[in-house]
């Protein structure tokens, strides 16, 4: 269980490091927390003969807060964007979500960055990227351009990032004043890959819902935004149409047998899960953005 | 450029338990074997080796780490402790050590390296946690022996034993 050989590149620059993916092309992998990273690396899932590690890279390490959107580098650890409370306040999801990444000794090196350009679909951040309708910053040797969520994510493990690209940052859309968010996953271990999960927000005016979206987690392909909003809009706290908003999760959501769980398994969980958040973030006093 | 096939050597240097270390590795040397084969530090246990079971976690810059997770050659810029940094001597042990002994919350002892160092890390984020909230804490740690129960009233133990110590030298 030990990485094969492979060359190690320590730019210090971005210029650097872009210079050095347009040199190793599709033999190089860009290496920044490294928690999923290298147990691929170990177990020889992948065996790449360069690896950028860009974590002595100036100036990837920033948080911002707009008006419009969370901006995070490339460096941000999972752990100092769930303790950044500026990030909180903009978009609480953030925090909801960053609290069911892996084990706290797992975000403390996790880059959030790396989570989303690495398009687990058990990863929680691409689903809050896609909810939040986040922007995907890359560089590459043709330059810089952005990457609207909904078009970065093509598959399990894949995106239309270049091999000689790497992605600088992403920035989370902040949701309309007097959104309310959730995010639940349920997994076998407390930070364990989930089963399945979701991401959750509501629009409301009053009690009465005016919007509603979702994000899944381990149970699509590719994260993708479900509009609740056909169902849910315009009904009270008190009297929302729960069943048929598991029904939606229902048809919606295409789960993978595995060892750990099988597909119908999945799609109950995910379901059930839905209805629970959407439960607990109308509820007064909780979730509120 | 070099070639991957022949293997790059490369001078890492460490600052570990507070003394600065050097070791000729390659550049794929995970921080585990590096501390355990090149530094001689085999205080740190390696498990799994893909990050599941906590075995080998050592503190980077104070904050929980899986060594067996992050290069060598990536951690040379930080400050690197392992449970021999936090205590190796049986008559001055640390307050989380001290709990552990009290409490029996080590059976075979190979996974307690990894808890040691976790729950050490924890009690400075959250000095009084409840059993529940200790639970929590260790969840990312895998005892084979199953000794969770006794391992969960450690952590609870060891916050009372900061407590008894600061009063002491009050």
């Amino acid at each position: 269980m030990k990485p094969a050989p492979f060359v190690h590149h320590a730019p210090r620059t971005l210029e650097e490091a872009v210079a050095v993916l347009g040199e190793v092309g599709h033999d190089g992998k860009v290496l920044a927390g490294g928690q999923s990273l290298i147990p691929l690396l170990s177990m020889r899932l992948a065996s790449p003969a360069h690896l950028v590690d860009v974590n002595g890279v100036a100036g990837l390490d920033a948080v911002e807060v707009t008006d419009t959107h969370v901006r995070v580098g490339a460096l941000v650890r999972h752990a100092g964007l769930e303790r950044h409370d500026g990030a909180a306040a903009a978009l609480p999801l953030l925090r909801q979500a960053l609290r069911n990444v892996a084990h706290p000794a797992i975000r403390t090196r996790g880059t959030t960055v790396g989570s989303i350009a690495h398009a687990d679909p058990s990863g929680e951040m691409p689903a809050v990227t896609v909810l939040t309708g986040g922007v995907v910053e890359a560089a590459g040797p043709r330059g810089r351009r952005e990457i609207a969520a909904a078009d970065f994510f093509t598959g399990p493990l894949e995106t239309t990032l270049a091999e000689d690209e790497l992605v600088v940052a992403v920035r989370f859309g902040l949701l309309p004043a007097g959104t309310r968010t959730g995010f639940v996953e349920s997994a076998r271990r407390s930070g364990d890959y989930a089963l399945a999960g979701v991401a959750l927000a509501v629009g409301m005016d009053g009690d009465v819902v005016t919007s509603a979206t979702a994000s899944f987690v381990s149970v699509t392909p590719v994260p993708d935004v479900l509009d609740l909003g056909p169902a849910l809009a315009g009904r009270s706290v008190g009297d929302l149409p729960l069943d048929d908003v598991a029904e939606l999760v229902r048809s919606h959501v295409g789960p993978e047998s595995d060892i750990h769980a099988p597909a119908d398994y999945r799609r109950m969980l995910a379901a059930e899960l839905t209805r629970r958040v959407l439960t607990t973030t109308t509820t007064p006093t909780e979730g509120a953005a | 450029m070099t070639d991957a096939a022949t293997e790059q050597l490369l001078e890492i240097t460490l600052r570990v338990n507070g003394v600065r270390r050097t070791a000729s590795a390659p550049a794929r040397r995970l921080l585990s074997d590096f501390l355990r084969h090149d530094l001689g530090l085999t205080g740190t246990h390696v498990g799994c080796e893909h990050g599941v079971c906590g075995a080998c976690t050592v503190l980077l810059d104070g904050e929980p780490a899986r060594a067996c997770l992050v290069f060598a050659v990536t951690a040379q810029a930080h400050e690197v402790t392992t449970v021999e940094g936090i205590g190796h001597d049986p008559a001055n042990l640390s307050p989380v050590q001290q709990a552990f002994a009290e409490c029996h919350a080590l059976q075979c002892g190979f996974c307690t390296p990894g808890f040691i160092t976790t729950i050490t890390a924890y009690l400075d984020e959250n000095p009084q946690p409840t059993p529940e909230e200790a639970r929590e804490a260790i969840s990312g740690n895998l005892c084979r022996c199953t000794g969770y129960q006794n391992i969960v009233k450690a952590v609870v133990r060891a916050s009372e034993i900061v407590r008894e110590r600061e009063e002491e030298t009050r």
